[in-house]
């Protein structure tokens, strides 16, 4: 403990330290030389091209991958073209740049994933350097040809190679250069000599660093911060550039008094960093110049490489594997000699108490949440960063990567037992956690070529059990992708999702399961997109067939043919023999044509259809219309009447209300109305034309068959108390108050009420009697209420 | 606006307030100025979920359109988001404005929101049309259920019912299982589902079988809902065919209401006009009005049988006159400044009281001559004229209800009806007489062969012989049918659950029938019988209902069981599947409100239905040619 300071160096106001991470476990006989190091950040993977020790021709270079402890996850011979560059994906995935411009990508444990080419120009003009860098858009790739000409893949997951402009005067690869990401805009900085050049999609631009020593005859290194935002460049004349990457602001500049090129230079820089600096290297120095223009100075005794970190630089050698970086403020504070800052007392405190968490209730109104939460991470920290795992991550860089990466990465490593257990600790919901995880442990289990089918699907059923929101599907579109159809379907079975099965159905031309699976998830729009698959997909009578058993698929297309594709209706109907259905889809058919005879002809097939299907009444009412528009035809033709397309009813009124009687009377019989309603309309009719004449013989042609209170109704309405005091006295005892009261004659309403002793006619008549002006009647009424309902 | 949605007892201001941080974030996508082009159909809906006026500036909305062919109106705005449910029809004018578009080489991105959900389907039809490529964002706004009221959720999915029970199209249910599942991620897993019928045992296997798909990601929240009961409308036909008696549904009968708005008559609201403003003309635009419980004299007399709403409103008028006379009590300063501080509400409270009068009186025209309002001195002016002029309209409304009730009460349905004849002689609205068969038909469980053809050629006869395809639609959907067996059932399910009620309490109800004034709906009879005794008293009536009952438990994570207080009651959401008139409704609140009742509902549907608008949604009118 006390010797916790031991390694740090003042830097300015601040310190740096260099601390161990591992004895690396690997055994390399010549150290690090002659290799082609590439170590991913984040405490990623180290990838090794180790040439050959026998220096012959047939003899290929060895291709080798550790974790950052050292421990071997993949070795084998460099069979491949010449390589460039070697670089990792933000998903450690290893990229191998070669001299003819293909990029092979490998995975952790050096299987082969696939390929591309950064374009066929390379291949004849050779890569000269690449870069590998990343960016919010993932990861990219550029490089320089021997044409001096750049490319850049932005993303290799979506892949669009920009060629990048001519550099004026540049022969072979520049003295250096790297790749920036601003505003939104990939670009390479370069520099040729002492010219320092931005080059972007349209343009190359000559660019001057604020207050560069004039000294200098060449740029010689360059090197961009973790963030893209500072930039370091060093010069023949051994002073090193501090600045921004927009080139408009100068930090500072340090000489170094080394004139020889540094072997790598890289920022060290962390979040709040009180003295960014940059590391440079060369053969046996490490030299750490900060912006205070102070330097610390390390001897190296073996060949090293850096990896730039978020909030520091590691250093891996063949034996080990330390961390450079600026001590962060709370260690300071709480190992600085003297210090006094609450972290310095407690632990004070703690090393008399031996129980730090103590402190916690001196402090009043403090939240537990942080104390617990950073606990936790403390332990997963620890528990990654472990020899067996590898992951050398700082607190810093674990919340910026977030636990969802690292269980990913962890997933990637296939320590599938550890992500489960640190999920599970850092209680992620099941969904997002665990379940994931196994996922893809199955993912990576149908891809166990040996074990059968069926123990496959037995062990992932198994292992998966219960567990929430597996996709199953995911998993089986992974054994079909491994040529596994069958154990895909198995797999699917578990699927409880059946709208996921759907997709992956029918692309392995199980679409007859996909539909039932669709219609299992209630989902109609899925249904539809199966039906309208499998109608492309088979013969016409296949796919009726297959509709026909699946009842709920035929009605669904059914709603859409009714809209989208009539005669498909009608062939659906017609190979069920529905003719009812049919019957109804003449009648439906025959009001869109506008000519009477092609109207009449699709009544005709109604008609038929419906005989066919025993349904009398409908073929009967169809004929009937057919029969009713002939006859108005006939009509229209002679008296130039328009009643073509009227209801029965209302061609009768019309007929009425012109006067044409006979007509009218041929119709009542011939459609067999009934006389009530005949009745009705003649009464109407008439009325409407006032034609009170006609009316009153109507009326007294015979007995009325609906009374005679309609006809006393009707007059009213058309304002005539005199024709509809006429019919009063033959309407019936019942109606008699009604009708009374219809023309306003209160007395007679009354007078009737009495008559009849019935309560509810008498309260009627009451209710419209003013109290003013039928006083008599009112006190008449009453007397008679009571009397009625004495009884 | 929304206020009134936190009252009840489950807070649906969360759902409101769910749906709108999702339309936000899509409108958020659309960098810059916006342009709106609406699916007519769902602007109502939509405004009850945004406020226009602030999400206009706060998402820099310049323009809204209505969705229709040919070009797109002229806007300045870099981006064009169309609103649309996914229905082929209209992704082909969607194409049609894209296309035209196009031609004019304007640089605007357009965007496509489908509600409530995309379909593979309209997508693929945008593909066919060539305009797939033109769209920068295709995505969902998943809006099922739509808060109407603080009980009260719909999906306003008008075609439901005839998807459903006539078209085998179960799309609906599948947006109501869906539905279902965001409000248990908002307010808890519901432990206890209950149904009755086909529909609702598809709903709920859906929800069950989603739960198992999304499991693991569900949220820990304490249950709000204690049971769920899903309610298929064709167990029981009988109620919407029905005239709605309160105040609510009979607003809703005469004038429709439509998103929680109705356009009523101008004439009688100018009364009401200021006095500088009278010489003015009579206002010829309808009066449009919202209904909801933010009024607190609608919530108070919405769901009173419109008999009982007279003495109500006549109650509120003296209350009100008399904190208007306060004003000669209040003497000092201190006492003066208090009446003023009251003032707003007071007024509002007036022109609250006169609107309702206002509407009650437009109402009792139609339907009453025998009863009328008490009248204050506020509302005398409106209640002079039109007395004896509505005689004719009330007669017939009295004698519809005549017939109506002597269906129900199962006298003569197995004849034909004279009053029915009659109407349809005199050529009365068709859905009028589609209700009224209807009715007959269900109330004897089919009509007698003889009588279902009857009324079948008078219909076709008079009306046209098109609507033979209407006919077909009711016959499938069992409203209007030949009777099969010679046994009807329904006296014996009126029996049982107690259907009708002799001696209904309009004014001071003490059970649900006062609803249709002697009539107790099916429906609501059901969830009572649920809550009090249990279903398994009535097991032999739910096997005359078709489709099957049902309860499922859902298991609740470890920690979320409900210690219920003493006497706290339970909550149940009833979900009318096909549809629910307010009059249902308002049974349903009646039962909440019960001292003894022990349960409290929120009620949802896939919309809300009345008689006509339900009868209107089966038609099939086939848009004939001129010949």
């Amino acid at each position: 403990m006390a010797f916790i300071t031991a390694n740090w160096n003042p830097l300015g106001d601040a310190f740096y330290r260099k601390i161990e991470l591992y004895d690396m476990g690997w055994s390399l006989r010549d150290g690090l030389k002659d290799c082609m190091v590439a170590a991913a950040p984040y405490g990623g993977p180290i990838a090794l091209l180790r040439q050959s020790q026998r220096p012959s021709p047939s003899a290929r270079p060895q291709l080798e991958i550790y974790s950052s402890s050292g421990v071997s996850m993949a070795s084998f011979p460099w069979k491949s073209g010449p390589v460039r560059q070697l670089g990792w994906t933000v998903c450690d995935d290893l990229l191998a740049i070669q001299e003819d411009g293909t990029v092979l990508i490998y995975d952790l444990f050096g299987t082969f994933k696939r390929h591309f080419s950064m374009g066929n120009e390379v291949v004849q003009n050779q890569v000269l350097e690449a870069k590998v860098f990343h960016s919010p858009y993932g990861t990219g790739v550029a490089i320089v040809t021997g044409a001096s000409r750049f490319t850049l893949a932005m993303n290799i997951d979506d892949l669009k190679l920009r060629r990048l402009p001519e550099v004026p005067g540049l022969q072979g690869a520049p003295s250096c250069w790297a790749v920036l990401t601003q505003d939104r805009q990939t670009k390479v900085l370069l520099a040729n000599g002492a010219d320092l050049y931005i080059l972007d999609n349209t343009s190359c631009t000559p660019v001057t660093p604020p207050g560069l020593s004039p000294q200098a005859c060449s740029i010689i290194n360059m090197a961009v911060s973790f963030s893209y935002k500072y930039l370091a460049l060093f010069t023949d004349s051994g002073h090193l550039w501090m600045g921004s990457t927009n080139l408009k602001d100068k930090l500072s500049e340090v000489e170094t008094k080394v004139r020889s090129a540094p072997k790598q230079m890289v920022w060290s820089r962390r979040p709040k960093s009180q003295q960014p600096s940059v590391v440079l290297m060369w053969d046996r120095l490490l030299l750490v110049a900060g912006v205070c223009k102070e330097t610390i100075q390390y001897t190296l005794d073996e060949e090293c490489v850096c990896v730039a970190e978020l909030d520091g630089v590691r250093i891996v050698g063949a034996s080990r594997h330390e961390m450079l970086q600026e001590v962060p403020s709370a260690c300071e504070d709480i190992f600085k000699i003297a210090s006094m800052a609450p972290g310095a007392l407690l632990l004070e405190a703690h090393k008399e108490y031996e129980a730090a968490s103590f402190g916690k209730c001196f402090l009043s109104n403090f939240p537990p949440e942080p104390f617990v939460s950073m606990c936790r991470d403390l332990r997963v920290l620890n528990s990654v960063r472990d020899y067996s795992v590898g992951i050398p991550l700082t607190h810093t860089q674990y919340k910026q990567m977030t636990v969802q990466v690292l269980i990913d990465r962890l997933v990637y490593r296939k320590l599938y037992p550890l992500a489960i257990e640190i999920c599970r600790y850092l209680k992620t919901p099941e969904y997002q956690g665990v379940s994931r995880v196994l996922k893809h442990w199955a993912c990576c289990k149908v891809q166990q070529k040996e074990e059968p089918d069926e123990s496959i699907a037995r062990a992932v059923s198994v292992k998966l059990g219960e567990a929430a929101g597996i996709s199953y599907s995911e998993i089986a579109a992974r054994a079909y992708e491994c040529g596994r159809t069958e154990l895909a379907i198995k797999l699917l079975e578990f699927e409880p999702r059946s709208g996921e099965q759907v997709p992956l159905l029918l692309k392995m031309k199980r679409s007859q399961l996909g539909l039932s699976k669709a219609i299992e998830s209630g989902d109609t729009d899925l249904v539809y997109t199966v039906v309208t698959y499998l109608k492309n997909e088979m013969n016409r009578g296949d796919f009726f067939m297959t509709l026909r058993n699946q009842p709920v698929a035929l009605s669904l297309y059914r709603q859409f043919c009714k809209h989208q594709e009539q005669e498909t209706l009608k062939d659906l109907f017609n190979q069920d023999d529905d003719h009812h259905e049919l019957g109804n889809f003449y009648v439906r058919a025959s009001y869109k044509e506008s000519k009477l005879e092609a109207r009449l002809s699709l009544l005709q097939s109604a008609v038929d259809e419906y005989n066919k299907a025993k349904n009398e009444f409908a073929a009967k009412a169809t004929e009937e219309e057919m029969k009713l528009l002939r006859f108005q035809r006939r009509l229209d033709e002679e008296k130039g009447e328009a009643l073509l397309g009227l209801s029965l009813h209302d061609t009768l009124h019309a007929l009425l209300s012109a006067n044409y009687h006979k007509q009218a009377e041929q119709l009542y019989r011939d459609f067999r109305v009934p006389d009530k309603r005949y009745w009705w309309l003649k009464l109407t009719a008439l009325a409407e034309k006032e034609d009170w004449d006609e009316l009153e013989k109507f009326a007294k042609s015979k007995k009325s068959p609906i009374g005679y209170l309609p006809f006393v109704e009707v007059c009213v309405k058309r304002h005539n108390k005199y024709e509809a005091k006429k019919y009063v006295s033959k309407v019936t005892p019942e109606q008699k108050v009604k009708a009374h009261l219809a023309i306003g004659d209160l007395e007679g309403a009354a007078e009737a009420a009495i008559e009849r002793r019935s309560e509810g006619e008498i309260s009627t008549v009451l209710a419209r009697c003013s109290p003013t002006t039928d006083r008599a009647l009112l006190e008449r009424l009453n007397r008679a209420r009571s009397t009625a309902a004495k009884k | 606006m929304s206020a009134h949605l936190s009252y009840g007892r489950v807070n649906l201001n969360i759902l409101r307030e769910a749906a709108r941080k999702d339309l936000r974030e899509f409108l958020d996508k659309c960098a810059g100025s916006k342009a709106i082009v609406w699916d007519e159909y769902l602007t109502g809906p939509f405004g009850l979920i945004a406020q226009y006026s602030f999400e206009r500036q706060m998402l820099n909305l310049e323009k809204m359109f209505t969705l229709k062919g040919g070009r797109l109106p002229t806007a300045d705005v870099k981006n064009i988001i169309f609103f649309v449910r996914p229905k082929l029809e209209l992704m082909d004018i969607i194409a049609e404005n894209v296309i035209s578009a196009d031609k004019m080489h304007s640089p605007r991105d357009f965007h496509i929101l489908f509600v409530p959900r995309r379909s593979m389907l309209c997508e693929q039809r945008l593909k066919e049309q060539g305009v797939l490529g033109s769209f920068i964002n295709i995505d969902e706004y998943i809006l099922d259920l739509i808060p109407y009221d603080s009980d009260l959720l719909s999906m306003e999915s008008e075609g439901a019912f005839r998807e459903c029970y006539l078209e085998s199209d179960q799309t609906s249910l599948y947006h109501t299982a869906k539905g279902l599942m965001t409000l248990q991620a908002l307010y808890g897993t519901i432990p206890q589902i209950f149904g009755k019928g086909e529909c609702a045992r598809h709903v709920a296997n859906m929800m069950l079988r989603m739960k198992r798909e999304f499991a693991g990601s569900q949220t820990q929240i304490l249950p709000v809902f204690d049971s769920l009961l899903l309610l298929d409308r064709n167990i029981d036909l009988l109620t919407p065919l029905a005239t709605q008696l309160t105040y609510e549904g009979l607003i809703d009968e005469v004038y429709g209401i439509t998103n929680g708005y109705v356009k009523l008559p101008p004439e009688k609201f100018a009364a009401q006009k200021k006095q500088g403003e009278a010489g003015k003309d009579l206002p010829t635009e309808p009066k449009k009005m919202q209904l909801n419980s933010a009024e607190e004299l609608y919530a108070e007399i919405r769901d009173k049988n419109f008999n009982g709403v007279g003495a109500a409103l006549s109650k509120k008028a003296k209350i009100i006159s008399a904190a208007f006379e306060e004003r000669h009590n209040a003497k000092t300063v201190g006492e003066i400044k208090q009446f003023v501080s009251q003032l707003p509400h007071m007024q509002a409270a007036r022109s609250s009281l006169a609107n309702h009068t206002s509407i009650a009186e437009l109402i009792k025209d139609i339907t009453s001559e025998k009863k009328y309002i008490y009248s204050s001195p506020f509302i005398i002016s409106v209640l002079v004229n039109g007395y004896f002029l509505s005689d004719a309209a009330s007669e017939a409304f009295f004698d519809n209800l005549t017939v109506e009730q002597e269906f129900m009460t199962g006298v003569d349905t197995d004849k034909v009806n004279a009053y029915i004849e009659d109407c349809i002689a005199q050529r009365d609205p068709l859905i009028k007489i589609l209700r009224l068969v209807s009715m007959q038909s269900v109330c004897n469980n089919g009509l007698k062969q003889k009588v279902f053809d009857y009324y079948r050629r008078e219909i076709l006869q008079t009306y046209g012989y098109e609507h033979m395809l209407t006919l077909n639609n009711l016959e499938k959907t069992g409203l209007l049918k030949p009777q099969t067996s010679t046994r009807n059932n329904y006296p014996t399910i009126r029996k049982t659950l107690k259907l009708w009620m002799e001696d209904a309490n309009e004014q001071n109800p003490n059970d649900i029938s006062y609803v249709y004034s002697g009539y107790a709906p099916l429906s609501i009879r059901l969830a009572q019988v649920l809550a009090r005794p249990g279903w398994r008293s009535i097991e032999e009536v739910l096997k005359m209902l078709p489709g099957p009952h049902f309860e499922e438990r859902q298991q609740l994570p470890a920690g979320l069981h409900k210690k219920r207080q003493q006497g706290e009651n339970r909550t149940t959401l009833v979900f009318f599947l096909g549809g629910v008139t307010y009059a249902e409704i308002a049974a349903l609140r009646f039962l909440s409100q019960m001292e003894d009742g022990g349960t409290e509902y929120i009620i949802a549907t896939t919309k809300l239905i009345n008689g006509t608008s339900w009868i209107k949604s089966l038609m099939d009118r086939p848009e004939a040619q001129t010949l």
